[in-house]
């Protein structure tokens, strides 16, 4: 069985409405971002509380939320399963102080609903980060992200091309643009999780750009003669059913845990699953074309610089102008 | 077969076992993580200022203390903040005396700023204050350690934490009551002072011999901790008084320091009232034994060799054991107060869940992705599928070797793990059926097929371990788990989607002259 014998469809062709769907996404994204003011980060970044209750009988979200109507800013949440009764509560940063008035605010809350009629309850989890520690994780996510970025960049750069290089690094934040895009659209927030899922997303990315970029690097050899576009197209075509059938797979593992990994996992799985698709995509039609766009302008380059060289009479500038312009507009 | 075949399989056969052995029983042998366990998560910082705080404000009283000595009685010193001394009221006539003075008792900690109309400002030396915080936090990681100890929970972490040197990283596996254990944490420890009626004995029957076997009323039986007490393991019985004398509460500070023998010693300090309590009871008890008992354990019994008041010193000790000893005695007063930054609790029964979740989801991922191998490569998909799992039993076995704990993000790496092993055997598995095509032998196309792809493979592995190690590098708690698993996971994928695969087609190449490969 093979999905596909020898498909030749034409990639490059299609990278303009390709590119206008990803502009489309991403700029939705950016506009709720701007909108918001600002990136949907969970507590682990921003810091504040979040206390999740399992009650002994059935309760509303509206309960809750009455029972705790005196305290301000507070988000609460059905958890889990229905059948679960579990309620999730989360509060922002209490303030600008530190430390004892950390556990203030679940405090507070597991005052008030004690205080109230809902019945028995027990705390099943609770975080409270404080700002200093939320501060810390954003600066090491950020960290994360860069230094892995750099490192990657290096790798291809010298097993590879630079062009190539760029194309891959480019791609990924393509990725994590759109992933973001999506976890705001979807209002997911961004958790440690989460963050962790882009990062496993950014070495899929790669990973997959690596695989048509080998493939390129071994027509290279045997294809010198073609046009480099043509080239990568056949590259890409000839990977295809290898990318089908990985992004398939590694979806439907993904697909797996978004759907039982239960509510703790569900932003990680999603993110994952946005991830694939969007670092399949980006292969084909961003990291292949970027390559494609620096490596012909580099040719265009050194056609320039090349000819004067060539030709017997000496050119004179207004000539070497022209040239370059027609070379431009050809 | 071939022989080289035989060594193949013989040795994949061989790391199996190796590895099913060493992940069996997983309940014993894979480490949880507090979010799948359950337990409490804190990070603390040590409030360094105080333990500067302490130092500023005792040596502006001993240099008050020593200024009125010497009659020079006008000085007011203030401790501005905590590395910071004011000196007001300086006299033009006092002006050189209360510099010979200040400078022998600060010179050495403080910078003096010359001062106009009588006002001086010493200030503590850069290096001094942070070789003084580093000191404190190192201090209250070893009291916390020990109070953790104390309650009692398997395998607690005990850490420094993050960037700026001064947090500390406290894991309690299994702990549901938060409030109790950050109590114990927070509040100080008891130190006491008690006189030695009897002992050391190796018995407490020994002990009590010559009074009965009946211990005296005001008195108390104690155990020394035998690491404490020079060597032996086994425990050391003494008979004490009841009541303290002295307790941790008088203790002001506590440091290693020289006796005049140049022996190891440790120095330490009380406040008034202890200075005062010490003094009565060392001045009619010389030669006698005092017992040092930290938490009901006597850490050490030095004979009383002078009448000691607001400072003494220990004598006969190791280089080893005044460090630990001054550890120990200032572990009854926290070197600088606590303060947390981040708690995170997860109850069992959200943990329990979470396992759940994670193994149903892996299962059921494992499943479609065997059963969607099968399906399209028929039967060297069951070479797929042997590498894949045994990819993931290898990196179980990885884990528990290393003593790796396994997070919920873990699982997910455990996931992300079985797409990657996917994606190795499609890749190969398309290069061979493109071998295929061009109408060479099978065995020629399966060969060339790993061999080309071979390089990829290590391409894209490397681009993600760059990955993954920057991961665990930047990556705190949950996320280093799913950097640990990712890690392993591609190291044996590279093992087993190469090596085994290729192995597993061998054997069936081997075999008998195979006209078409089912793939």
């Amino acid at each position: 069985m093979a999905l596909f014998k020898t498909p030749n469809i034409d990639f490059i062709g299609l990278r303009w409405p390709a590119l206008a769907l990803s502009v489309l996404v991403i700029a939705v994204g950016l506009a709720m971002t701007v909108v918001r003011g600002t990136l949907p980060l969970g507590i682990d970044f921003s810091g504040g509380s979040l206390i999740i209750l399992k009650f002994e009988q059935s309760v509303g979200e509206g309960a809750v939320r009455d029972a705790l109507s005196n305290i301000p800013e507070k988000v609460v949440q059905q958890y889990g399963d229905i059948a679960d009764n579990e309620v999730l509560v989360r509060l922002p940063i209490s303030g600008p102080e530190e430390g004892l008035s950390l556990e203030a605010g679940a405090n507070e809350v597991i005052l008030a609903l004690e205080g109230g009629s809902l019945g028995d309850f027990e705390v099943v989890g609770q975080e409270l980060v404080g700002p200093v520690i939320g501060q810390e994780l954003q600066q090491r996510g950020i960290n994360a992200f860069v230094f892995a970025m750099a490192g990657i960049l290096v790798y291809i750069g010298l097993r590879f091309r630079f062009s190539f290089a760029v194309g891959a690094v480019v791609a990924v934040a393509h990725d994590i643009a759109i992933t973001l895009s999506l976890l705001t659209f979807m209002g997911y927030e961004l958790s440690l999780n989460v963050v962790a899922a882009m990062l496993t997303i950014t070495g899929y990315s790669v990973n997959d750009s690596i695989v048509v970029f080998d493939r390129v690097r071994e027509n290279l050899r045997v294809m010198r003669r073609d046009a480099f576009a043509d080239l990568v197209n056949v590259s890409v075509n000839q990977t295809l059913a290898r990318t089908i059938i990985t992004s398939g797979t590694t979806g439907v593992a993904v697909l797996a845990l978004f759907i039982f990994g239960g509510e703790v996992l569900e932003g990680f799985a999603f993110t994952m699953l946005v991830g694939v698709l969007s670092g399949t995509y980006s292969t084909i039609f961003i990291a292949a074309m970027i390559a494609i766009l620096i490596t012909e302008r580099k040719a265009e380059r050194v056609r320039q610089a090349n000819v004067p060289l060539a030709s017997k009479n000496e050119p004179t500038p207004q000539r070497l102008k022209r040239r370059s312009r027609k070379a431009r507009a050809s | 077969m071939q022989k080289n075949l035989q060594w193949k399989l013989l040795s994949i056969v061989a790391i199996t076992a190796i590895a099913a052995w060493a992940v069996y029983p997983p309940e014993d042998r894979i480490r949880l993580g507090l979010d799948l366990e359950g337990g409490v998560h804190m990070v603390l910082r040590v409030q360094t200022d105080d333990a500067l705080q302490v130092e500023t404000e005792m040596a502006a009283e001993q240099l008050s203390e020593q200024l009125s000595l010497q009659g020079v009685t006008t000085v007011t010193l203030i401790p501005v903040d905590a590395t910071t001394i004011r000196a007001e009221g300086v006299g033009t006539d006092q002006d050189a005396e209360f510099r010979r003075l200040a400078d022998e008792r600060l010179a050495a900690t403080y910078d003096r700023e010359p001062g106009a109309g009588g006002v001086y400002t010493f200030r503590m030396r850069g290096p001094i204050a942070a070789s003084l915080r580093e000191e404190a936090v190192r201090q209250a990681l070893e009291t916390i350690e020990r109070r953790v100890n104390e309650l009692g929970v398997s395998e607690p972490i005990v850490a420094p934490h993050g960037i700026g040197g001064s947090q500390i990283l406290v894991q309690l596996p299994g702990v549901t009551d938060v409030a109790r254990a950050k109590e114990l944490i927070r509040s100080t420890s008891l130190l006491e002072f008690k006189l030695v009626e009897d002992g050391p004995s190796p018995s407490r029957e020994l002990l009590l011999q010559a009074r009965n076997g009946v211990v005296p009323p005001d008195m108390e039986v104690v155990t020394g901790s035998p690491n404490a007490l020079g060597g032996s393991t086994e425990p050391l019985y003494y008979l004490v008084r009841r009541v303290a004398a002295v307790s941790g509460r008088d203790l002001r500070n506590a440091r290693p320091s020289l006796d005049e023998f140049n022996q190891p010693a440790v120095s330490f300090t009380l406040n008034r009232e202890g200075a005062r309590k010490m003094g009565d009871l060392t001045g009619q008890n010389l030669g006698r034994p005092l017992a040092i008992v930290l938490d009901e354990q006597i850490r050490s019994a030095p004979t009383i060799q002078g009448r000691i008041s607001d400072s003494g010193q220990i004598t006969g000790v190791s280089q080893q054991e005044a460090e630990d000893l001054q550890i120990t005695l200032r572990s009854g007063a926290l070197p600088a107060s606590l303060t947390y930054l981040e708690e995170r609790t997860v109850g069992p029964t959200l943990g329990a869940d979470s396992i759940r979740a994670g193994v149903t989801a892996s299962i059921a991922g494992l499943i479609t992705v065997a059963f969607f191998m099968l399906a399209y490569y028929k039967l060297a998909g069951i070479n797929a599928v042997v590498a894949v799992v045994l990819n993931l039993l290898i990196l179980m076995a990885c884990m528990s070797y290393v003593d790796a704990v396994l997070t919920l993000p873990g699982i997910a790496g455990l996931i992300l793990t079985i797409g990657i092993g996917v994606d190795s055997n499609v890749l190969i598995f398309e290069r061979i059926k493109e071998e295929l095509r061009s109408a060479r032998s099978i065995k020629t196309a399966v060969g060339a097929g790993f061999d080309r792809v071979l390089l990829t493979i290590i391409d894209t592995h490397v681009a993600s371990l760059i990955a993954a190690a920057f991961l665990f590098q930047f990556g705190s708690g949950p996320i280093k788990g799913f950097a640990t698993t990712l890690f392993f996971g591609l190291v044996a994928n590279v093992f087993t989607a190469v090596f085994v695969s290729r192995s597993l087609f061998e054997m069936i190449l081997s075999r008998r002259r195979v006209a078409t490969l089912s793939i």
